[in-house]
């Protein structure tokens, strides 16, 4: 469940092993937190357009666009920030090079400067996140009610994270460095929660724990674990180990078929048969790799794990079936405490 | 009409399917033309197994092989018998099993060798820069704190280093055949624009304008950005720090009477990749990213004229019984009306559940195969559970060169 605590945090980080769909989660925990009104953004840092995929639209702008809403007057606003395009808003900010920058760009000198020092390139889209974290509309109060960032995947994760290693690169003083020590004060501080997607297979589950140890000892706070895809559990307990060593009562079945009038031929039983032991397999995996993610230390976790659950997506994920999902993560408690607004109106904050 | 009478078999359980090219992996890997073989995919699909599997074979198959892995599972390196970083190809025992089974029977085993190695990034970028410099100027290079960042996370820097590592492999001209995995990058092109990358970052021109625009820029280059190059320069050093560039420039500096070497060598390893020694193989899984990814990539293999050979597709999950979803769950609900059904309730619920699953993975591999009808495809069944040791991977292997069933028999495929 959703620990209520969570819904104080304003920065939502979403991250996981390659393949677990933690795209697909943070887009569906940015919906579930705009159901009942309130706005939220929803970031990707990595250049993939993984949202606009997703949603199906054109590839995103640097800029906030509104992708989809919610009851109440509910929005998602998506963004795609691109560290180069940040590095641009700076040397225009700080030292007004506008077309000289464009310029730069096309000659490879933008992307020389991020590469130069590695850490730049993470303190800058870490610095546009906090920009959209902290800003606020004209009534003074927060623009955005959360901000969920879909973070680079488990192996990454940790050192984008880390600002203040990334800083170590960069001059001990000017503008970004500055900023840089607001991101750190906002990434450690109870407005930022990192939650991690895993399926029930057992590498996603050993770089999960990985992760969320290395999570507590760069001190950043861990979220929930997000159990995704998470299959049907068809076999009654009991039979899972038999059937998972081959072991099915083949008379059984048989016998349950006759008793409503089926007859199958031998080969669609052997069919079913070996469907089974194959499903009763993979459910035993599961169940030994989930296992692991409540297990005491040293095995498991230094502190227990909030967990969620979300199911296959039969028909592949599309709008609608985000808003399923959505709506599971609402029913475990997901949602963010609205900012208190007193012009309620999508006109009120700068765009 | 009675129950009896039903037939459950109507209909096909599965949409037709696309007349996909069978990618015969066996021949490929057996082909004494074949020499080096590249795996690549975007992550998590199973690429590092799917290398591992496809060295396992060769080997049976009579090939001195050797497979370059980049980041295997800890499981995986196990199996492979790589329990520390070595950076030198290691003897894989046991390619064949037990000997007195099934699978050294059927694998007509010509007892060929099985090496395997994981990629050391940071060592393979010191042995180069020894290989290419004098002793103290190899020296001054490698103790620059700007190397130090630069050999260990520059984002291209390890697939520089697989292709490095690969140019090497081939130059001792000790394997048959190379196998190599590709790191798990954001994205499956990265690998392919790395080197570009880095040899325009390490060539100093941008580094020399940075720390010194006055000097080194070039009337060219001055005149194109004009004021704003200096501007920028000032920037870039108020934000980085004058330390870094110093530090990037002396390195360079020293970098520069390798480079050439640098260079030719990374245009070496550029042409083996498209001579006609080399096939590419794309993983991919059964999901709409990795298809994606997977369609990227034969795009980009084609434009930049790389031999594909073709798509491997991991992880599907074929239906073994002939009997639609729909009827099933009809009679799932029977079957839960009485008193005793509970299992049978559930094995055909499961099945159900695989059609469903089968028939969502064929319609990923259309929209596939549609858009590249050219590109041959190997479908793999999932395995249930990890790979954890050799057996693993030879049952892999045994899944890769599997010829596809004809539909009739489809029911009856592969049982773990």
């Amino acid at each position: 469940m959703w620990p209520k605590e969570l819904s104080r945090a304003r920065l939502h980080v979403v991250t996981g092993k390659g393949g677990t769909g933690k795209t697909t989660v943070a887009a569906a925990m940015a919906l579930a937190f705009a159901f009942g009104g309130q706005r939220t953004l929803l970031i990707e840092v990595e250049g993939r357009q993984g949202i606009a995929q997703l949603f199906d639209t054109s590839p995103l702008p640097y800029a906030e666009t509104k992708i989809a809403v919610a009851a109440g007057g509910g929005e998602v606003r998506a963004l795609a920030v691109d560290a180069e395009a940040a590095l641009l808003d700076y040397l225009e900010m700080f030292y007004s090079l506008g077309i000289a920058g464009r310029t730069l760009r096309r000659m490879g000198a933008i992307e020389f400067a991020t590469t130069l020092a590695p850490g730049l390139r993470d303190v800058l889209l870490t610095g546009k996140v906090k920009e959209c974290v902290t800003r606020t509309g004209p009534d003074g109060r927060h623009f955005y009610d959360a901000v969920v960032l879909d973070a680079p995947p488990t192996g990454r994760v940790v050192r984008f994270l880390d600002v203040t290693k990334a800083m170590a690169d960069l001059a001990k003083a000017g503008p970004i460095h500055r900023q840089s020590e607001g991101v750190i004060a906002l990434l450690h501080s109870a407005d930022t929660a990192v939650h991690l997607v895993t399926t029930g297979e057992d590498l996603p589950v050993t770089e999960t724990l990985e992760t969320v140890a290395e999570l507590g000892a760069a001190e950043l706070r861990v979220g929930t674990v997000i159990i995704n895809r998470a299959n049907p559990r068809r076999l009654p307990a009991p039979s899972v180990d038999s059937a998972a060593d081959g072991r099915i009562d083949r008379m059984e079945v048989r016998a349950g078929l006759a008793a409503v009038g089926a007859r199958l031929t031998d080969a669609q039983l052997d069919g079913l048969l070996a469907e089974t032991v194959e499903h009763a397999i993979r459910m035993r995996a599961e169940a030994a790799a989930l296992a692991r993610l409540s297990a005491e230390p040293p095995d498991g976790p230094a502190e227990p794990l909030h967990q969620l659950r979300l199911p296959e997506v039969a028909d592949g994920i599309e709008l609608g079936a985000l808003y399923e999902l959505a709506k599971l993560l609402t029913e475990q408690g997901v949602r963010t405490r609205p900012v208190a607004r007193t012009i309620r109106s999508a006109e009120a904050g700068r765009v | 009409m009675s129950q009896e009478d039903r037939d459950l078999s109507v209909g096909p359980t599965v949409p037709s399917r696309q007349p996909t090219r069978w990618l015969d992996l066996d021949a490929m890997l057996t082909s004494p033309s074949t020499k080096v073989v590249v795996c690549c995919g975007s992550g998590g699909v199973g690429k590092t197994t799917t290398a591992a599997a496809l060295a396992v074979r060769a080997a049976q198959r009579g090939r001195r092989t050797v497979v370059l892995t980049i980041d295997p599972a800890r499981r995986l390196a196990e199996a492979l018998g790589l329990t520390t970083l070595s950076n030198e190809p290691k003897r894989v025992g046991d390619i064949d099993g037990d000997r007195d089974g099934v699978a050294a029977n059927s694998f007509e085993s010509t007892a060929g060798e099985l090496y395997a190695m994981m990629l050391d990034m940071r060592r393979t970028f010191d042995e180069m820069v020894y290989n290419h410099s004098t002793p103290d100027r190899a020296e001054k290079i490698i103790t620059n704190p700007f190397y130090q960042t630069i050999s260990s996370s520059f984002s291209g820097t390890q697939e520089y280093m697989a292709m490095e590592k690969l140019g090497q492999l081939t130059a001792t001209g000790k394997w048959d055949l190379i196998i190599v995995d590709t790191p798990p990058s954001r994205s499956a092109l990265d690998f392919l624009d790395a080197p570009q990358r880095m040899s325009s970052f390490l060539d100093g021109k941008m580094i020399r304008l940075l720390s010194a625009p006055a000097r080194f820029g070039g009337r060219g280059l001055r005149r194109l950005v004009g004021v704003g190059f200096g501007l920028f320069a000032k920037a870039v050093s108020t934000i980085l720090g004058g330390q870094l560039l110093a530090d990037a420039s002396a390195f360079v500096q020293a970098f520069d009477t390798m480079f050439g070497g640098f260079q030719e060598r990374a245009t070496a390893t550029y042409k083996l990749l498209r001579s006609p020694g080399t096939a590419f193989i794309v993983v991919a899984a059964p999901e709409p990213d990795a298809l994606r990814e997977a369609a990227y990539f034969v795009d980009r293999l084609a434009a930049d004229s790389m031999p594909l050979a073709g798509l491997i597709l991991n992880r599907v999950h074929p239906v073994l019984a002939d009997l639609p979803a729909g009827r099933a769950r009809e009679l799932a609900d029977l079957v839960d009306q009485t008193s005793a059904g509970q299992l049978t309730s559930a094995v055909l619920r499961l099945h159900a559940d695989r059609v469903d699953r089968s028939g969502r993975e064929q319609r990923l591999l259309a929209r596939f195969t549609n858009a590249h009808p050219d590109v041959s495809v190997t479908k793999v069944p999932a395995v249930a559970g990890d790979i954890t040791d050799l057996a693993g991977l030879r049952e892999i292997a045994r899944r890769l060169i599997q010829p596809p069933l004809a539909p009739a028999e489809d029911t009856r495929d592969v049982l773990v």
